[in-house]
């Protein structure tokens, strides 16, 4: 681990030079217990330009409990640092005091307690409040939206993502990416893009076929004088990731040289300031801002990191504004005479209950969630155990869910994919569908049962690992590891694939996972066209509904090493 | 995941195949071929780039891109295929730019290399690794 100077050195010294964060006169007001909607939106408008950045909201249109990773290693030349920093590493990193609101937002440590406390975040209606402060103070801020917006619950599902549609344009974007938004099918999708009054960018998105770009790829704003290029960068490994077929013929990939082109392109075209709105994980962008010269900020996305200060790469500013809607990065910026001279930083913590929700956009909220009122407030069960999911190797979620397909499918071993959304829930808390479709809510959602052997399991597995433990970020993925029932393993992360998991053990029995023999699996949100087997939360929801209430025992049968 | 029982097992089956491969052997391979273009000479690097995707979106046809400027002749391997040899670009006098592009099929994740033979007869080299990956799972 490195310590909090080496970092400040490595990292956010700059400020010191040129700029500052918002993060230490949020501590104090924390420790003063006084938080106030003020105070959260206190800023002391800095330069001629405002960045507004939000990111990851998946849908959650309502203020949520999202419990941030216990474990998020790092490989190779990141390991130790941010985001891969968690828990009380993560608090005395960024001087955080243990109890405070910012502990509560930024980690996972005491969350019960805390969320207890402190309620839930996010909410767009909420941030709708803290968009018109900024909009006060700066008429002109730019808000660029990072994408996997229209993907999540289950008014987004039922609705083709208009929910969503409707809700953020009236928060009026400059500007957005994707990831998620994909997997309505190209056709839902381009009947929203046409339709959307700002544009939905991609330097990454080729057609397939023709090798040529298939969506703009940056805008130039004029803002205070100066030129802002905004260049999109979509999600790198859209077809591989998730189900390529639902948008055939596209193409993506990080296409670093195509990065250059564009970032040459807006730079000879007078842009000031050079500002890439991506999706490619924090991992990917570090290498990316190293990689390609010329980029002033990357706003980053997909891998749901929250970093109260912004990190810096070279002269690249890198910004994490967190996932489902808990946060919102606010940017100042002084850029003169072509380049950037100075910022002032903030991440504004969305506490749901000390920033009052905007009133038209609540009443617009309401409007989109009322035709599906009945569904949405029916209580499923209750549960005993905080469920959450992010983490690299297991969230109670997912235990929960693959506790449901061995029990309902009838498999020996369960797979649960790591995906890094999905809202968390108190022990107490019932489980309302609404709640299950925002862990579970996707196109693609049939629970298969087939049979694999000893060998293909893992090679799955190894294979999952290596998207997440390459030490080269360009071979990341951005997800979780895959989360297993009724299996335990041991993974040594430092390892080449193919050597990283041993010990895989079928937990019902002890004994261990022969390679020749056969076993029924169950799993869901495969990428394979076709695939047979009922929806994930009709089967959850049978599983929940037969228990009344739902027990999670801690799962120790992962065991990491190498790390 | 890939996850019907069916994609599972193909894939599944295909990756081990892949994983049984004599590596060792398939990379000699393609190193005899690279020794039987430059005649033992040694390559360099630099003033030449390969361009191909980290992961490939569908193995079976990997989009691949050569640029040598000054060069009258390149090859492309496939260092983890059973057969190495991709093709080899050949450049007259008159040719406007000394590049080329094709898509490759690859049997797993493995190395594809580029040999460009200059004007001057020394030659240049460049190396990436394409991953082919099962997918799924991504956040």
């Amino acid at each position: 681990m490195i310590s909090r100077r080496d970092f400040l050195q490595a990292t956010v010294a700059a400020s010191a030079i040129v700029g500052a964060s918002g993060v230490g006169n949020w501590a104090r007001l924390a420790a003063q217990q006084t938080l106030s909607q003020d105070q959260l939106l206190q800023f002391d408008t800095f330069g001629n330009v405002t960045l507004v950045h939000v990111t990851d909201i998946h849908a959650q249109l309502k203020p949520v409990y999202f419990r941030e990773p216990e474990i998020n290693l790092g490989v190779g030349a990141v390991n130790g640092l941010p985001p891969h920093v968690t828990g009380q590493d993560f608090l005395k990193l960024f001087n955080l005091t243990p109890g405070s609101p910012e502990a509560y937002a930024l980690s996972y440590v005491d969350f019960v307690a805390l969320a207890k406390g402190y309620g839930k975040m996010g909410g767009l209606d909420r941030v709708a409040t803290v968009l018109n402060a900024i909009r006060a103070d700066r008429p002109d801020a730019l808000l660029l939206d990072g994408g996997d917006t229209w993907h999540g619950s289950y008014t987004c599902f039922k609705t083709g993502g208009q929910d969503m549609v409707n809700v953020m344009n009236a928060l009026k974007p400059d500007a957005m990416t994707s990831h998620w938004e994909f997997t309505l099918g190209i056709d839902r999708l381009t009947e929203i893009v046409d339709g959307l009054p700002f544009p939905f960018l991609g330097a990454n998105i080729f057609d397939a076929e023709w090798d040529e770009p298939a969506y703009e790829p940056y805008k130039i704003f004029e803002r205070g004088g100066a030129k802002i290029a905004v260049i999109g960068q979509a999600f790198p490994y859209m077809p591989i990731a998730n189900p390529g077929w639902m948008f055939p013929g596209l193409s993506f990939g990080v296409r670093e040289e195509r990065m250059n082109q564009v970032v040459q392109e807006v730079r000879d075209a007078g842009a000031d300031l050079v500002v890439v709105l991506s999706h490619n994980g924090f991992d990917v962008d570090r290498k990316m801002a190293a990689q390609v010269p010329g980029i002033d900020v990357i706003l980053t996305g997909h891998t749901h990191d929250a970093l109260p200060e912004p990190v810096l790469v070279g002269e690249t500013m890198l910004i994490a504004s967190g996932s489902n809607g808990k946060f919102v990065t606010r940017l100042d910026l002084d850029v003169r005479d072509g380049r950037m001279m100075g910022f002032r930083h903030k991440l504004i913590p969305i506490f749901s209950d000390v920033i009052a929700p905007d009133t038209q956009v609540a009443a617009l909220i309401d409007e989109q969630r009322a035709p599906h009122k009945a569904e949405l407030e029916e209580v499923l069960g209750t549960t005993d155990s905080l469920l959450y999911r992010r983490g690299n190797f297991n969230g109670t979620w997912d235990d929960l869910i693959c506790n449901a397909l061995i029990d309902e499918r009838e498999a020996d071993i369960a797979l649960s994919p790591g995906f890094r959304w999905g809202p968390s829930l108190l022990p107490g808390d019932p489980i309302t569908r609404e709640d299950l479709f925002n862990a579970t809510s996707m196109t693609y959602p049939a629970a298969y049962r087939s049979e694999m052997t000893g060998e293909t399991l893992k090679i799955i597995i190894e294979d999952v690992a290596d998207n997440l433990f390459n030490p080269d970020p360009y071979y990341q993925q951005g997800g979780d590891m895959v989360r297993v029932g009724g299996m335990g393993y041991h993974i040594d992360v430092s390892k080449p694939q193919g050597s990283r998991i041993t010990n895989m053990t079928l937990l019902k029995t002890g004994e261990a996972i022969e390679p020749s023999k056969t076993y029924v699996v169950s799993g869901w949100a495969s990428v394979n066209e076709g695939t047979e087997g009922p929806a994930i939360w009709d089967v959850v929801e049978s599983y929940i509904k037969r228990m009344g209430t739902v027990h999670v025992d801690p799962n120790k049968s992962v065991q990491v090493t190498g790390a | 995941m890939e996850f019907t029982r069916r994609g599972a097992m193909a894939v599944g089956a295909g990756l081990a195949a892949a994983l049984m491969l004599p590596a060792r052997g398939a990379m000699a391979a393609a190193d005899d071929k690279i020794a039987e273009f430059t005649g033992g000479a040694a390559a360099g690097s630099g003033g030449i780039t390969l361009t191909t995707p980290e992961i490939a979106e569908n193995g079976n046809t990997v989009p691949i891109e050569v640029d040598a400027p000054g060069a009258v002749s390149i090859m492309v391997l496939a260092g983890g295929n059973p057969t190495p040899e991709v093709c080899t670009f050949n450049f007259g006098p008159l040719a406007g730019a000394q590049r080329g592009s094709t898509r490759i099929r690859l049997a797993g994740t493995q190395d594809v290399i580029a040999v460009a033979k200059m004007a001057d007869g020394s030659f240049v080299q460049a190396s990436n690794t394409v991953k082919v990956t099962i997918g799924g799972c991504g956040g």
